[in-house]
């Protein structure tokens, strides 16, 4: 089969082999794919012998467009990478660059961002699922994990100022602090949550139609999960239980008790569940944070690094310059570069920056968990049917803006 | 284990370690882009690095050699993380292909293709990931415009 | 029909518009063209809590032969450009095109080698919703003026093939 030139129109419809193959084209845009990936099938009847899988329909040139804007540009850039756990992805960019300054920012502020991170860990699984579900014709159950995902938007929102889109931290800190009541918002939130969760345990954990479709579908061994640059859920379904939360503690994960849930089949079945206990781990970590958040100032007091507050602005000269300078600027890291992982929803999200001293990063690279994933989906869909792609596509929760970023 | 391990690979391979530094705790190799290949195989057999966590590449025009191959590691079973990285000139950009020991490297390496231009030897399949075919040139090179386009399809009006 | 190009612009070709119009703008099928970050408020303005079947316009036919309107959700590059067009002509008429979100509208701040600036660089489009993405809310007031500009059409003005 030739799938190399993937442009000619044969490869558009369903084409027949001498030897009773189909060549048969997925996307890029079809019903049960949510997200813009093309795969190529061969087939023999309904069982896939082979694929291919096209990935770039999402394209937007993230790594070169922050070549060309300053460190704090690049923020609500990161928002877009994974748009589903948007402040696992602002916080791994600010954790990067405060590396490579080596800067370390308050207490409160670490706080924050763990609690906005395991808030977006909770849309990203409950919005995995919640499209997985309904892919499946669980419709329900999207209704009732979507809103969840509402609430808790609503909340974020009231501390970021964004649903989707936070844009919540800066190289240094914050944009805001939390407001008064969001300790009671969040316990209010978690209750919907619990219970939208429950609801959806029931409808789904246990049925027989769920299960099958689920159950030893994708499976893939430890050994070629890890060979395949595996990690998050995906991984841990295959019972390798690494967590950069847990292997290299950033912010201040080892302050909270919780646990990693490992899975032992590498099925997709599997990955739910690890998903489903990920995300009260998650509301356990976030409790534990709120009853633990010091108080104190959520920037870094050098206006090198953060702007200084509007009152002083406007009121001495030094404010003022300090910040013109790193509003037009921007801060300017020393020569280097570092890596720096942090655990996103579908596994480790990598950045790696290299600075020339300038206010512009030199080189900016993400390593998107689901770029690893989706390059082992054709071995994961090989010998299944066809029916069975949605439901493994589904469960290596594929997000375009940072597969293909 | 800090600097142990920057000192065995000196020591193993004392020819072709240009360079190590450790920035920030990032411990760093730079190394000839003809020992990456063993280099990777002593790493994966004996060290433990079982993860090839990133494969990438940085364009540093106008120094040449132009280009660098930047893979990370990370062993899961000491917990430990390496940088490993290749200078390549950039008038025939090629290295050897990491594919016979990860099969993640397969998307890593097409993806430094499509950016950059560097070519893999050994690689399975190396062909565009990102862009699509007709698409000239590597956008992620210092000298690729930032707002140089090539549609695929005309623009009304 | 074709009987309304008989009688040109008459008494009852108004009260066939208002007929047809009626029927029409509230029971819009979508397809959604989901494409990024846009299709999360897309999924929110679907499910319960801004419940998007309040204005007839529930249901998402992922075929476009079906379809009605065609919802842009989220950035085009120019890979994607002629999937885009492709799905656009495989329409039936009458059919509407709605912009979600600014990279759908001008490439936002998107501005580089990859991204299309806005997909009125490839098909005609009726309503633009700004915001990156639109809140919900957004999304629903716009749907309340493709509404209002369907009310507005007569069966002359669209050409049957």
């Amino acid at each position: 089969m030739n799938t190399k030139n993937t442009e000619t129109p044969k490869n558009w419809s369903l084409e027949a082999l001498e030897d009773g193959r189909m060549v048969l084209n997925m996307g890029p845009s079809h019903p049960a794919m949510h997200g813009i990936v093309r795969v190529l099938l061969t087939v023999q009847g309904e069982r896939v012998i082979d694929s291919d899988v096209e990935i770039g329909y999402l394209h937007r040139g993230f790594e070169k467009t922050c070549e060309n804007v300053t460190y704090n540009q690049c923020v609500p850039y990161t928002d877009r990478l994974n748009y589903v756990s948007p402040f696992i992805n602002n916080v791994g960019f600010a954790l990067a660059v405060e590396k490579l300054m080596g800067l370390e920012t308050p207490p409160r502020c670490w706080y924050i961002r763990v609690i906005m991170s395991e808030l977006s860990r909770l849309t990203d699984h409950l919005t995995c699922i919640g499209a997985n579900a309904m892919e499946l014709a669980a419709f329900t159950v999207y209704f009732y994990l979507i809103n969840a995902r509402e609430a808790l938007y609503r909340l974020t929102d009231s501390a970021a100022g964004g649903r989707v889109t936070p844009a919540y931290t800066r190289v240094g800190g914050l944009t805001r602090d939390l407001p008064a009541d969001f300790k009671r918002d969040t316990a209010e939130v978690f209750k919907t949550v619990r219970r939208n969760l429950d609801d959806a345990d029931k409808l789904l954990t246990r049925n027989r139609i769920f299960y099958d479709r689920l159950h030893n579908i994708g499976r893939i061994s430890k050994e070629d999960a890890v060979s395949l640059s595996f990690t998050g859920p995906a991984l841990r379904s295959t019972g390798v239980g690494l967590d950069v939360r847990r292997t290299a503690p950033y912010l201040v994960y080892d302050r909270f008790d919780f646990d990693i849930p490992v899975g032992s089949n590498g099925d997709n079945y599997d990955r739910y569940l690890v998903r489903m206990e990920e995300m009260k781990q998650s509301m356990r970590i976030v409790e534990q944070a709120l009853a633990q958040l010091p108080d104190g100032p959520v920037n870094h007091p050098d206006f090198n690094v953060t702007l200084p507050p509007k009152e002083d602005v406007y009121g001495n000269i030094e404010a003022l310059m300090a910040h013109f300078k790193l509003t037009f600027e921007g801060v300017k890291p020393p020569k280097g570069e570092v890596y720096q992982a942090v655990e996103g929803g579908n596994g480790e999200l990598g950045f790696y920056i290299v600075s020339d001293g300038t206010g512009r990063p030199w080189r900016v690279r993400v390593r998107a968990p689901c770029f690893a994933l989706t390059g082992g989906l054709s071995q994961m869909i090989k010998g299944g049917y066809i029916a069975d792609i949605i439901s493994t596509f589904g469960q290596i929760n594929m997000i375009g803006g940072e597969l293909e970023r | 284990m800090t600097g142990r391990l920057l000192e065995t690979l000196k020591a193993r391979f004392p020819d072709d370690v240009l360079q190590t530094h450790a920035f920030r705790g990032d411990e760093t190799v730079l190394l000839k882009k003809e020992a990456l290949l063993k280099a990777a195989v002593f790493l994966k057999d004996e060290l433990g690095f079982d993860f090839l966590m990133d494969l990438t590449a940085a364009d540093y025009l106008p120094r040449e050699p132009r280009f660098e191959l930047v893979c990370h590691f990370y062993s899961s079973k000491h917990n430990y993380r390496l940088r490993l990285k290749c200078p390549v000139a950039g008038a025939d950009a090629r290295v050897d292909s990491l594919t016979p020991l990860w099969a993640g490297a397969n998307w890593f390496e097409r993806e430094a293709y499509d950016m950059y231009g560097i070519k893999f030897d050994g690689h399975p399949d190396l062909r565009r990931i990102l862009m699509y075919d007709g698409f000239e040139g590597h956008p992620l090179r210092k000298d690729y415009p930032l707002k140089k386009r090539q549609p695929r399809t005309p623009h009304r009006e | 029909m074709g009987l309304e190009t008989v009688f040109g612009h008459s008494y009852l070709t108004t009260r066939l518009d208002a007929a047809v119009n009626w029927g029409r703008r509230y029971s819009f099928f979508q397809y959604p063209f989901v494409t990024a970050c846009c299709g999360m408020e897309y999924m929110s303005v679907f499910a319960s809590a801004y419940d998007i079947a309040r204005f007839g316009a529930e249901y998402p036919r992922f075929s476009p032969r079906q379809a009605d309107v065609l919802f842009v959700v989220g950035t085009v590059n120019e890979k994607l450009a002629p999937v885009l067009k492709r799905v656009y002509e495989q329409m039936c008429e009458p059919k509407w095109v709605v912009s979600f979100g600014v990279c759908a509208t001008s490439g936002g701040f998107y501005d580089n080698y990859a991204t299309v600036q806005g997909i009125d660089k490839l098909i005609p489009v009726d309503i633009y919703i700004p915001g990156c993405p639109p809140r919900p809310e957004a999304v629903l007031d716009a749907l309340i003026k493709l509404q209002e500009k369907v009310s507005k059409e007569s069966v002359l003005d669209r050409k049957y093939k």
